[in-house]
């Protein structure tokens, strides 16, 4: 008999890993970043300018909270972290922090670019933030509906339909009978359209993107359609009322936290409580650990006995009717009227923040407020009037949203049987 | 205690998988289901678990029909089955696995996380398992997978288990350890069916056989009364000639030289870990080893499908390492793929189509841009008569031919050519014996043409019969090298990372 | 061969084979399959449609309750009117006939685009971006330059398929790098592109002098598509798409680099076993297929009166191109039908709203549920109890976003 030994623990010269090549890249463009903020944020601006940021807002109960700094020494300061940072990765000696510094360079970035933007100016940084929290909820709760199916492994790209076609009915039942009729209507819509879903990607096996698709082609058709045929002509029926904010005792006063999080409509609240049930949920309880499962290994559920259908059907509805309270966010909350086509993409963006939730529901929350945080952003530089064009500000959380789903801020696996239809026999 | 089947026949549209078959087992009594693939074993066992609602026919415990329309109902009727593929939920803990579909809950349907944990500690103990619940099933190897299946089945209480080819993802010396299980499982008056298309194990574990050919059962016979001959005569319904015959290798010149090659896998581990090995030309050199210990990856980097992230690969010395899958093919490596139906063929194309895959550049299959469909359909004509592929016509989709005819037109495709290396994984998986014994003649022709070829396989019966050197592959390297004269327990405690096969030497 | 091997029936060498034609056209082998089918989904869609019209007739709804009779009478009444208006609109006239080959031209260069991409396995959603940006280029080389309309028109749709194709490419490119899934990306390109094309439009480079508002400056004369027929408006656009569905059934079944987009199209795993580059296929398809939408995009601007690039021009031409090629079963010859089939929807859904007053979004309704009947056709068996359950070649795109 002849063997040949292979050393036990053979040191072998290795190419880059992928996450290797990754840091890499982050880490550079960090670096680049960071000359970016030094020379057009930092030299770009008079020395002793100074930028105020605004920490409250009229009506509160602290009044006059402001930050003041020196505008070009901010940016210097920022840009050395920066570099810092990008070095670091560069190095690649801790992989595994690529992504936290990826997010605290990305954060500094924003704020060397705010201190910028509001250079001899005052800036209301704590509306930005209550704006961001706002702004979040219909890309959380689009991203919550996702993650409801594709838990299940069935994909719902209909979330834009979903919150249409709800903002449309939450806004006639809304002005018809009341808001609480509007929300109930919408939530009741978005459960009809996910169990249309539900069929037609369960019951008859349509590729599940192109379900979603005729989803919403339909539902931009339908509502087009009805608010020129029937809004046009009833103008009283798209003026619903709107759910006003509530001001938790104590909690709403605190400066900052206060206004972001405790002087707000139910629909924020509901989503905090959402995110919260969810987590537990799927997690902790034996409807998660078979809703999982079922988006895992639906064979494997299946042989112990678990209808996975029925668990599909059952998620799939479910994730219909946060979506419908999504689409009620808009018309009955946001703002009080129906405009064709008004979710604008914001279903997509939900899909896009779920993925960079990575399918949990924490990850969810903060994935929306990064979208939240775009989008707010956008509104204030353009009431701040920077040299960039309104267009280029408006693309920017569609840009946002191809960076998330390119991976560029890391990549988790999705439940094992997302978009297969399950097939017994 | 008594579990029967009743005359149950199954129709499917243009397939009668089982024809009129019975079959009876009794408490404490380990009854061996034996047959070809195709036989119907797998369509019968899913009938009795549920999953399958037979034609006609009926499912009995102490003579009282059984109403079986799903899992569910097997399972309560105290029938437990152990798939061939794990039915485990890879991310889930061995705990949340078990637990799975019967869960101790608190209120609101909070999961009581502590008595999951105790349940399997209980069973694992009982029976000497050894399996920690909190261990995330993805991470196991598949030995210990399959006694957590096992541990689902009896947390279950089942009377009757049903093991689907239990041993066809375990190394000779885990077989001995499963066979105690089982032993374990009868003495305390289980019913146990075992669905295998291994004689020798049938034959020392069985107290009944009972063979299925073509959807029927043919024959019931007691171990003591038969002999593997005798037994592969009654599956396959003609003499079978167990042993690949051929002549003595003469290896040539090395073609095939890997060094220290190191490849990571989908989870970015290092599937491959600095392995070594040679394969000259004339020469069948076999990989034997448990699946999942790098095999794929191994398989996939040589032929350039995945990317290396250390050693060199050379064909005939020259350094292939970093080449694309066609500048490889184009150096004449024949490959047959492990999955045949995820990655050896395009199942929406006909047979043309599939012959002309990896060549459908070259001439005379296309003229610069433009195909040539009628040359293609010729070398189809002409490959599925010399290959012996059993089709109505070349025009028809690949995806209406049986497994072994599909894989004749894999191989045909792959060895028309003037092969140097061929690169064969699991080229007889799932296939019927016929076809089993053809693609073996041919791989042997190959080798007599002074190809050099390299097999892996996880049936090591394979691997024996048709391999010169034998190379076990465990944890992404090679732990041990035989020649073909080693026995099934040398070469299977290599498989289990002891280094036997080298104190040997 | 042995025995028991059936030699084929056809001798080798024939070029067309009967199953061929199924093979290609995915309708199974008979042609009962590949009408019917099609037929009743159009058939369900318009009924419902209908059902939505008579229900959403705000003036006669009060009338169901004290008149039920009347208000029956004149709700049939009005769904008459209205599908009458759709079919003379459509095909009532020589007008009529040529507003529906109008109409097509967009929709068929469209629907190539998104069969190219279904063929070939990825989902292009992104058709209406792809029209902005090709449609842009084909303008900006329509009023930028001075040449003879034989020079001057070939130009712009070279431009047309460079922008369309590198705006498709981007898609292509992000899917075959990242993984990233070309649905997502191609919605966001479109949003993208039509914020670009606002910005665009206001810029000294596009913009009309002495207009604030995003219109553009008119392309030359001698870019526009010259007309066919007298002053009907249909024009030589419809003939390049009629020949743009023969170059690409040559490309998608004769060629080489169409038996790879198949392939891949069909099984990605097996294309890379065959040594064909998945990744660069990918950006291949999506450069072709927003090549196609280029030529869309460019007949919006210099097809059609005033000749100018506004605002969001390219309207729902995208996304009825998926219908589209769904309903043509993503072969050129089914996309050429249902584009004039759509064309007629278009051209009679602008006379329903003049004659009729019902929105033209009803046939964005229509289609939509056109695609639900095609792509489940258990449903439309379901529905009008059909046998024959032959294999259904669906087509798959969702397995999970790529990680």
């Amino acid at each position: 008999m002849t063997a040949t030994a292979t050393p036990a623990k053979a040191e072998v010269k290795t190419r880059a890993t992928p996450a290797e090549r990754r840091a890499t890249v982050i880490g550079t463009v960090m670096v680049l970043l960071a000359v970016f903020v030094f020379w057009v944020f930092g030299l770009g601006l008079e020395s002793g300018v100074r930028s105020t940021f605004n920490l409250s807002l009229p009506g509160e109960r602290f009044q006059n909270l402001v930050w003041e700094v020196n505008a070009q020494w901010l940016s210097f300061v920022v840009a050395a972290i920066m570099a810092f940072l990008g070095g670091l990765v560069l190095r690649r000696s801790h992989v595994k922090w690529t992504n936290v510094a990826l997010a605290i360079g990305l954060g500094l970035f924003a704020l060397g670019f705010l201190t910028w933007a509001a250079a001899e100016g005052s800036f209301s940084l704590v509306g930005m933030l209550r704006s961001t929290v706002l702004l979040s909820v219909p890309v959380t709760l689009g991203a919550l509906s996702g993650l409801m199916c594709e838990r299940v492994a069935v994909i719902n790209i209909a979330i834009e339909g979903q919150l249409l076609t709800a903002a449309f009915v939450g806004t006639i039942l809304g002005s018809a009978w009341g808001i609480w009729a509007g929300l109930i209507g919408a939530m009741v819509t978005g459960a009809l359209l996910g169990a249309v879903l539900a069929v037609l990607s369960i019951r008859y096996r349509i590729d599940q993107i192109i379900a979603g698709v005729v989803i919403n082609i339909f539902a931009l058709g339908l509502t087009s359609f009805l608010a020129r045929r029937v809004l046009s002509q009833a103008p009283d029926l798209n003026s619903p009322g709107r759910f006003t904010s509530i001001k938790i005792p104590i909690l709403g006063d605190i400066p900052v936290i206060g206004s972001m999080f405790f002087d707000h409509n139910i629909f924020v609240y509901a989503m905090f409580l959402l995110i919260i049930a969810l987590h537990f949920g799927l997690f902790y309880t034996r409807w998660g650990l078979r809703s999982r499962s079922v988006g895992e290994h639906p064979k494997a559920a299946d042989t112990v006995g678990i209808n996975v259908y029925r668990v599909r059907y059952r998620n799939v509805i479910l994730g219909g009717v946060i979506a419908g309270f999504g689409g009620a966010f808009l018309t009955l909350a946001q703002v009080s009227r129906f405009e064709e086509n008004l979710t604008a993409g914001i279903g997509f963006i939900g899909l896009a923040a779920m993925i960079f939730g990575r399918w949990r529901p924490l990850g969810v929350l903060g994935a929306g407020l990064v979208f939240g945080f775009a989008r707010a952003l956008q509104q204030k530089l353009g009431i701040l009037g920077t040299p960039i064009p309104s267009e280029f500000l408006s693309m920017t959380p569609y840009i946002v949203t191809i960076i998330v789903v390119a991976g560029v801020v890391g990549r988790a696996r999705p439940p094992a049987a997302d978009g297969q239809p399950y097939i017994k026999d | 205690m008594k579990l029967e089947l009743k005359g149950i026949t199954k129709q499917f549209p243009g397939v009668l998988a089982n024809d009129n078959v019975n079959l009876s087992i009794g408490e404490g009594e380990i009854v061996a289901l034996l047959g070809e693939n195709g036989a119907g074993k797998s369509t019968l066992m899913n009938i009795l678990y549920g999953l399958y609602t037979p034609t006609s026919g009926e499912v009995l415990i102490d003579n009282q029909p059984l109403e079986l329309h799903s899992p569910g109902d097997a399972i309560a009727a105290g029938i437990g089955m152990v798939h061939q593929h794990f039915m485990l939920v890879p991310v889930f803990t061995v705990a949340e696995n078990v637990i799975l579909g019967d869960e101790p809950t608190k209120r609101i349907g909070w999961l009581d996380a502590r008595r999951a944990r105790k349940m399997v500690k209980e069973i694992s103990g009982r029976y000497s398992l050894d399996v920690d619940p909190d261990a995330i099933i993805e991470d196991l190897p598949v030995g210990i997978q399959q006694r957590v299946e096992i541990i689902k089945v009896l947390a279950r209480e089942a009377r009757f288990v049903v093991f689907d080819e239990p041993t066809s993802v375990l190394t000779p010396n885990e077989v001995e350890g499963f066979f105690e299980i089982v032993a374990g499982l009868k003495a305390d008056g289980k019913g146990i069916i075992f669905i295998s298309h291994k004689l020798g194990e049938a034959l020392e574990i069985a107290d009944r056989i009972v063979i299925m050919r073509r959807g029927k059962t043919v024959a019931e016979v007691l171990p003591e009364e038969v002999d593997e001959e005798k037994l592969a005569e009654l599956m396959v319904g003609r003499p079978v000639d167990l042993v690949v015959h051929r002549e003595e290798a003469k290896p040539a010149d090395v073609v095939l030289s890997v060094e220290n090659l190191v490849v990571l896998d989908d989870r970015l581990q290092r599937a491959v870990d600095g392995l070594s090995l040679e394969v000259r030309a004339g020469e069948i050199v076999g990989i034997a080893g448990v699946q999942g210990n790098g095999q794929t990856e191994l398989v996939e980097s040589l032929t350039g499908l995945r990317t290396s992230l250390g050693g060199v690969v050379r064909l005939n010395g020259e350094d292939i390492t970093t080449k694309s899958p066609r500048a490889i093919h184009k150096r004449n490596v024949a490959h047959v793929p492990e999955d045949r139906q995820k990655s050896g063929l395009v199942l929406p194309f006909t047979v043309t189509e599939n012959i002309v895959l990896d060549s459908y550049y070259e001439a005379p299959v296309s003229r610069g841009v433009q195909m040539n469909w009628g040359a293609a359909r010729d070398r189809a004509v002409r490959l599925v008569e010399e290959y012996d592929v059993r089709t109505p016509s070349v025009d028809v989709l690949v995806s209406t031919l049986s497994g072994g005819n599909q894989q004749k037109v894999i191989v045909a495709r792959e060895f028309d050519r003037d092969v140097a290396l061929v690169i064969a994984s699991q080229p007889t998986r799932g296939i019927d014996v016929g076809s089993i014994e053809y693609i073996h003649s041919r791989i042997v022709q190959e080798r007599d043409n002074q190809s050099a070829v390299l097999i892996v396989s996880s049936e090591l019966d394979e691997i024996m019969a048709l391999s010169d050197r034998i190379l076990v592959m465990f944890e992404g390297k090679i732990a041990g090298e035989f020649d073909s004269s080693a026995t099934p327990t040398e070469i299977g405690l290599a498989m289990l990372g002891s280094q036997g096969g080298l104190e040997a030497s | 061969m042995t025995e028991s091997g059936t030699p084929p029936e056809n001798e080798p060498g024939d070029k067309e084979l009967p199953d061929w034609y199924a093979r290609v056209t995915g309708v199974g082998s008979s042609l009962r399959q590949a009408l019917v089918i099609p037929a009743l989904a159009l058939l369900s869609a318009l009924i419902i449609a209908a059902f939505i019209i008579a229900v959403t007739d705000v003036d006669i709804l009060p009338l169901w309750g004290t008149d039920p009779g009347e208000a029956f009478r004149l709700t049939i009444g009005g769904i008459g009117d209205a599908y009458k208006a759709l079919f003379v609109g459509s095909f009532g006239s020589v007008r009529a006939i040529t507003e529906t080959l109008f109409a097509a031209t967009p929709l068929i260069f469209a629907g190539l685009a998104v069969a190219v991409g279904f063929q070939a396995g990825l989902f292009n959603i992104g058709v209406n971006g792809q029209m902005h940006i090709g449609g842009m280029a084909a303008l900006w080389v329509g009023f930028s330059i001075a040449a003879p309309a034989i020079i001057h028109i070939p130009l712009a749709i070279l431009a047309a398929i460079a922008g369309g194709a590198l705006w498709g490419g981007i898609a292509g490119l992000l899917r075959a790098r990242t993984g990233a899934h070309e649905v997502i990306t191609t919605i966001m390109l479109n949003f993208i592109a039509l914020f670009l094309v606002d910005y665009l439009l206001k810029t000294t480079v596009f913009q009309q002098p002495g207009r604030n508002d995003p219109i553009s400056q008119k392309a030359a004369s001698t870019a526009e598509f010259p007309t066919l027929i007298g002053d009907y408006r249909v024009q030589i656009g419809f003939l390049l798409a009629l020949a743009a569905v023969g170059a690409v059934w040559w490309l998608m079944y004769r060629s080489t680099i169409g038996f790879e987009f198949r392939a891949v199209g069909s099984n990605p795993d097996g294309g890379k076993y065959a040594g064909i580059n998945v990744a660069w296929i990918y950006v291949t398809v999506m450069a072709v297929s927003g090549a196609l939408g280029g030529i869309a995009g460019a007949n919006q601007i210099l097809g059609l009166e005033p000749y100018r690039g506004i605002s969001n021009f390219a309207g729902t031409v995208g996304f009825d191109a998926i219908a589209l090629a769904l309903l043509g079963r993503s072969h050129p010859v089914g996309v050429l039908f249902a584009g004039l089939l759509f064309g007629a929807l278009r051209a009679g859904g602008r006379e329903m709203q003049g004659a009729a007053g019902i929105p033209i979004d009803l046939v964005l309704v229509v289609q939509a549920l056109v695609i639900v009947f095609i792509a489940a056709p258990a449903l439309v068996r379901a529905i009008y109890r059909i046998k024959t359950p032959e294999q259904e070649g669906g087509t798959t795109f969702s397995k999970g976003w790529g990680a």
